[in-house]
């Protein structure tokens, strides 16, 4: 709750005039009736005159008026109140998420962190809306519209006091019924969907194997079963309205005889002053419709209310979630990495903190500043999590990683990560252009700085064939360049940091061997003072490197040059192997 | 440095396609809520068109939709006629306390039927209602309660009546709406099945979703609610108004004057309404889409130290969408009030008017009474009716997009003389094929080129080289313009669509898979393979012993398009998959891009076994996976510019040559 209220503070005002607003209505709404009442015993008593006719009129006009001016006030302030209330939370919201470490965003994935910022943002703020224009209005009615009568008749107000509690009751049945069938009925259409996009996303798939049959047949399956489960949520809740008229019924009539019997009485004992006459009794009917129309509103609130709250427990979970990885506590601000010497010692990392195979074990490893590492390995071996442990994408659960002798967290991840450029194996682009794209590196570069990186990248001549050249626009995801074009903008963007470190995570993967020598080639003439490390499959990619290290199932099998390894190495003369030997069995 | 926000809107606002998202969250309740914004959905371009197809659908429930319409009526008049009795009963009450309601005033045919009515019941039940109203009352109040005891028991009946036959009218009108669209959502299906590749590969996947979601969700809703409360409104306006003009003509035009103010008024507003929406959607898509970019693409933010710029741009998105919703906002919000209290306005009206009346002795207090009551109803069809409108328009609109798929041009159908080809042995032949996917591009030129089984061919050459059309061809996925593609002798297109389809395997350089287990995905090809046939096709795909390190072996499920799974496990189960099929032809497509190259090795020895009989097409980008096929083809802007074995190709020094030494680059 007090993390709510830090959304609401800074517009308390609009939080308080809203509703206030709306109680002017509800007030206007709740007298209204009281007017009719005031004309139809002046014609009954024969004391109404056609000036005090006109006298109510004005009044009930006025009251309309004021009434209006409430609402709209009301959706005034209600509007300031819940969209900046919603606004500043999803600031924070992003804000909080561009905290996360690679540990958070993997824990919530990045499709629920997208609803969470988005949907459930969206259905807490209409939640807050609908609190201030209607959470006092409905309640307000039902209330007001309970005193009212109460004053009108206590006596004939017993009558609301049984059947109100009854339509409760059957309302909640109702509704309790309904709750799990709504949400079997969402399963359903989560479950088409997915057979719907699965569909057309594998269309290749499905027609080469000549599945059209079968995969019609499973989506009718799947649409059945959505029909199902919608009639059974369907069919239970087209029960509300005949339950909420025949209590309506119900209570009418009652007090329409209850309410005769009393005119009638009442008439007898006090004649023509009695306290309840027919325009009481005509009021009185009034109020029971508001009484029980604003019930009605209030279970529905309730009812939307539960799909908030679910919403807000999501948004709080992104909130709440614990950083993983901050600024460690001797962390100073001044430290830099200066040259970009690397050591591992005694390293062991798990994925998941209770699992008992690690996905790093004892790692021990000494990397010179300004040399060229090779990392090879078979898929899923370590290689990632070993390189993303330098710029603290993942904290080591034991030992410690230096980077120039300290250890990684003494440095602000500011500085740590300033130093170190990682191109990623899920690498992407932003939408925007290329220029843009490459400025990530490095915002203040020059033009010159741009192409001098580009060119490394080997980039630049295809940029420049582009008829934007680097003004070309890039979509969403960078979707309008290759693979391998995707790639080398890549690595210019991280060349532009012009880092101390800079590791290439499988990044070459898509460019041929001709182009990935020259890469390597600009690496070592541009880069010759940084550290390089270069995770491939393709030992041609890292024969060169002053050093190569060897990694299988989180161990480090091997370290050395290529000829050293080719020499000890079994499991690197195995991938030497399995890339060369159809040439020549050599 | 952060973007504008005239930059940002520009680039981001595009990508906001509503309902690209598919499946919703897990936080979308019961419909609705999930995707992108409903938004208003446009307005549709042939409306009488689109009506009357989606009459088509509903049309066939002629019988039950008539039943609905006269239950709807029934109805209506029904609670319209329920509401009329108050008016004889405050009347008998104001009677007995000493008004003197002039006669005159009650001549209308619809009281004089309803007191004509309430007197025969109270005559013929008499010993029924005494029991009721017993013996408390002196003689002329006893005489009044048993006239308010038999219009209350008509009005039991008449109650009881209504919520029957609203019930039925709820009940009919769901089983109508949810056949009619189920049956809409199986045709779109079944047409997007029909429909050629080259559908799909124009229109993306986000697009075609939305029709599935966000449209069809908006012609359910409409069938469901806006139709029958725009019906039932329409009736029970026409209704309360004959009820108001035979109680009294005069108050009954108060009501009509106020009319014009609630139309003009409430489009208005609605259009002030609607303009300020279209901008709030707008710029929520931008803010979710820069989201949806950022927080996928979190990771290279971190890595670069980006997230100050990001929040920085994220705060600008952030502030106008704040600015636009609140204006939305407040427009949206006052509607309500606004024809709320116009209507209360008309309602002081009729009442300071109608005392007027009553002074002059021309209403009486029970027509009063009833008009306060019909004048707050005749407020609400009318809200009612210019709300939905909106709705329906964007269903309609909605209707036209799923009706323009259905529309599409499917695959050409097989021709007569095509004939099916079980035992196909696999002797293609490309015969000076040419082919673009536009017209006005080409990419492929004259084609020519044999494949016999047991042959292995393979296809090299920089991307948009036009490898992959290669096999797009071979399948019919894309039909070609001059040229003949033979397999057997027999032209392709003389082979029934599902004939030749299924005697081609394709391992495909996108890897899909199908929420299933790791079992019906391999078995997918063929469904008839036994389990150790599935195995068998695992191990020949070295995805055997990965697969047994899974959680439950074979059984896993797979989810989301196997996310569960390293992008090169997938392709091994692709592999797999092809290595089950019988298919005597293979088409390998950068099968094994994610693969690393031991394991590769090891999925060729045992593909090796596979190939000896089949002919086999392998497209890849590595050339030591195409080393050892029987042809290489050199492709470069459409031609074959090399042909031949390895050792052939590196001894003509040409551009096979290049590429395999570095001297060139693919690109």
């Amino acid at each position: 709750m007090k993390r709510w209220m830090k959304y609401v503070k800074p517009y308390l005002l609009y939080f308080i005039l809203g509703p206030l607003c709306m109680i002017i209505e509800v007030v206007g709404e709740v007298l209204m009736p009281m007017y009719l009442a005031e004309v139809i015993n002046g014609a009954v008593k024969g004391t109404l005159t056609s000036e005090g006719s006109l006298w109510v009129m004005a009044k009930m006009i006025g009251t309309a008026l004021i009434m209006m001016l409430g609402g709209v006030g009301g959706s005034y302030f209600g509007a300031k109140a819940s969209v900046n209330f919603a606004a500043d939370l999803r600031a924070d919201l992003f804000k909080k998420v561009q905290g996360y470490s690679f540990a958070n965003i993997d824990k919530f994935s990045t499709a629920s962190l997208i609803t969470r910022l988005t949907n459930d943002v969206t259905q807490v703020q209409n939640f807050v809306n609908m609190m201030l224009r209607m959470m006092l209005r409905s309640p307000g009615m039902l209330i007001g519209g309970i005193i009212m009568a109460i004053r009108l008749s206590p006596s004939l107000s017993v009558v609301m006091a049984v059947t109100l509690p009854l339509l409760l009751i059957s309302m909640a049945f109702i509704i309790a019924r309904g709750m799990p069938r709504f949400s079997k009925m969402q399963t359903k259409i989560d479950a088409l969907n997915s057979t719907v996009q699965e569909n057309i996303t594998n269309v290749r798939v499905v027609k080469s194997f000549v599945r059209e049959d079968f995969e019609t047949e499973k989506f009718e399956n799947s649409n059945k079963n959505l029909k199902g489960a919608g009639m059974s949520a369907m069919k239970n809740m087209i029960f509300m309205q005949p339950v909420q008229s025949f209590f309506m019924y119900i209570t009418t009539g009652l007090v329409i005889w209850f309410g005769s019997i009393l005119v009638i009485n009442n008439f007898d004992s006090f004649g023509v002053n009695s306290a309840f006459g027919v325009g009481e009794l005509s009021s009185f009917i009034n109020y029971v419709t508001q009484i029980l129309m604003s019930l009605m509103m209030v279970t529905f609130m309730l009812m939307f209310s539960s799909r908030a709250l679910a919403s807000a427990k999501r948004i709080n979970e992104v909130l709440d979630e614990k950083l993983d990885i901050v600024d460690g506590e001797n962390a100073d601000d001044s430290v830099t990495v200066e040259k970009g010497e690397i050591e591992f010692k005694n390293v062991t990392y798990r994925y998941y903190k209770n699992s008992e195979e690690p996905v790093l074990a004892n790692i021990d490893l000494k990397i010179a500043a300004g040399s060229t590492v090779g990392i090879i390995g078979s898929t899923g071996c370590g290689k990632t999590t070993l390189v993303s442990l330098i710029p603290r994408l993942y904290d080591t659960d034991e030992g410690e990683v230096l980077v120039d002798g300290k250890n990684v967290k003494d440095y602000t991840l500011y500085n740590l990560r300033e130093g170190v450029g990682m191109v990623l194996q899920k690498n992407v682009l932003f939408s925007g252009t290329i220029e843009e794209n490459l400025r990530w590196g490095k915002e203040i570069a020059t033009d010159e700085e741009i192409f001098a990186a580009a060119e490394s990248a080997q980039a630049d001549k295809f940029v420049k064939n582009f008829t934007l050249g680097y003004q070309t626009e890039l979509g969403q995801g960078g979707v309008n360049v290759s693979g391998g074009q995707k790639q080398r903008l890549c690595i210019a963007r991280a060349l532009l940091k012009e880092p101390k470190i800079i590791i290439l995570d499988d990044s070459t993967s898509a460019v041929d061997t001709a182009t990935e020598a020259q890469i390597r080639r600009a690496f070592r003439e541009e880069l010759a003072a940084s550290t390089k490390i270069i995770i491939a499959q393709r030992i041609s990619s890292v024969k060169d490197a002053d050093m190569i290290v060897v990694m299988d199932d989180g161990k480090i099998t091997g370290v050395g040059t290529h000829d050293y390894l080719m020499e000890n190495n079994v499991e690197y003369q195995e991938i030497y192997n399995s890339q060369i030997s159809g040439k020549d069995g050599n | 440095m952060a973007r504008s926000l005239q930059e940002l809107q520009k680039q981001y606002h595009s990508s906001s396609k509503p309902g690209a998202k598919g499946p919703g969250g897990p936080g979308g309740g019961p419909r609705g809520g999930r995707g992108g914004p409903r938004g208003m959905g446009g307005k549709p371009k042939n409306l009488k068109k689109t009506i009357g197809r989606l009459l088509g659908y509903v049309g066939k429930y002629k019988v039950l939709l008539f039943v609905v319409l006269i239950f709807m009526m029934i109805n209506t008049v029904a609670s319209l006629v329920g509401g009329y009795m108050t008016r004889p009963i405050i009347n008998q009450l104001s009677e007995y306390v000493g008004l003197e309601v002039d006669q005159e005033t009650l001549n209308s045919p619809i009281y004089q039927a309803l007191d004509s009515a309430i007197r025969s019941v109270k005559d013929s039940a008499v010993g029924f209602i005494g029991g009721i109203v017993g013996d408390g009352f002196n003689e002329k109040a006893t005489a009044v309660m048993f006239y308010i005891a038999a219009t209350i028991m008509i009005l039991v009946c008449i109650y009881a009546f209504t919520i029957l036959t609203h019930y039925l009218q709820a009940r009919v009108m769901l089983t109508i709406s949810q056949n009619s669209i189920e049956k809409i959502r199986n045709d779109l299906f079944k047409k997007l099945q029909k429909l050629p590749v080259r559908y799909f590969d124009t229109h993306p996947t986000g697009e075609v979703m939305s029709r599935f979601t966000n449209d069809v969700d908006n012609i359910d809703v409409m069938l469901n609610n806006s139709l029958t409360s725009i019906v039932s409104g329409v009736i029970s306006l026409v209704g309360t108004l004959v009820f108001m003009i035979t109680t009294n003509p005069w108050l009954t035009l108060i009501t009509v004057v106020f009319v014009p103010f609630f139309a003009i008024g409430g489009a208005k507003i609605a259009g002030a309404s609607r303009k300020y929406y279209t901008g709030q959607q707008a710029a929520l898509g931008a803010a979710n889409g820069y989201i949806e970019e950022t927080v996928s693409g979190q990771k290279v933010v971190k890595v670069f130290n980006h997230e100050h710029v990001c929040c920085e741009e994220f705060e600008t998105l952030n502030e106008d969408l704040r600015d636009k919703q609140m204006k939305a906002q407040f427009y949206g919000g006052i509607m309500g009030p606004i024809m709320h209290n116009t209507s209360m306005i008309s309602y002081s009206v009729t009442i300071g008017v109608g005392g007027i009346l009553m002074v002059m002795g021309k209403l009486d207090p029970g027509a009063l009474q009833l008009f306060a009551q019909y004048s707050k109803q005749f407020s609400m069809p009318i809200n009612n009716i210019s709300q939905q409108t909106s709705s329906i328009f964007s269903a309609l609109a909605g209707a036209e997009r799923v009706f323009a798929v259905m529309d599409e041009e499917p695959e050409t159908p097989d021709s007569e003389s095509a004939i099916d080809m079980p035992d196909m042995k696999g002797d293609v032949v490309f015969e000076d094929v040419t082919f673009g996917y536009n017209p006005d591009k080409t990419i492929l030129k004259n084609i020519t080129l044999y494949a016999h089984p047991g042959q292995k061919i393979a296809f090299v050459g920089s991307t948009g080289a036009g490898k992959t059309t290669v096999t797009n061809l071979l399948s019919r996925f894309y039909d070609i313009e001059s040229g003949k593609i033979t397999i057997d002798g027999v032209d392709i297109h003389d082979i029934k669509r599902d004939s030749l389809r299924s005697n081609i395997a394709m391992v495909l350089q996108d890897t899909h898979l199908f929420t299933g287990t790791v079992m019906e995905n391999i078995r997918y090809g063929r469904p008839d393979a036994t389990d150790d046939e599935v195995i068998a096709a695992a191990k020949t795909a070295s995805a055997h012993s990965f697969i047994m390190r899974l959680e439950k072996g074979y059984d896993t499920m797979l989810e989301g398009d196997g996310a569960n799974l390293s992008q090169g496990q997938r392709q091994l189960l692709n592999i797999a998959r092809a290595a089950l099929s019988k298919a005597p032809i293979l088409v390998l497509d950068e099968a094994t891009s994610s693969v690393d190259t031991r394991t590769e090795r090891h999925i060729e020895h045992g593909m090796d076994r596979l190939m000896a009989t089949r002919t086999t097409f392998v497209i890849a980008h590595r050339l030591s996976t195409v080393r050892n096929s029987n042809a290489i083809m050199v492709l470069e802007q459409g031609e074959i510019i090399e042909r031949g074995t390895h050792d052939q190709l590196l001894d003509m020094k040409g551009r096979y040559y290049e590429l395999y030494t570095g001297k060139r680059e693919l690109d």
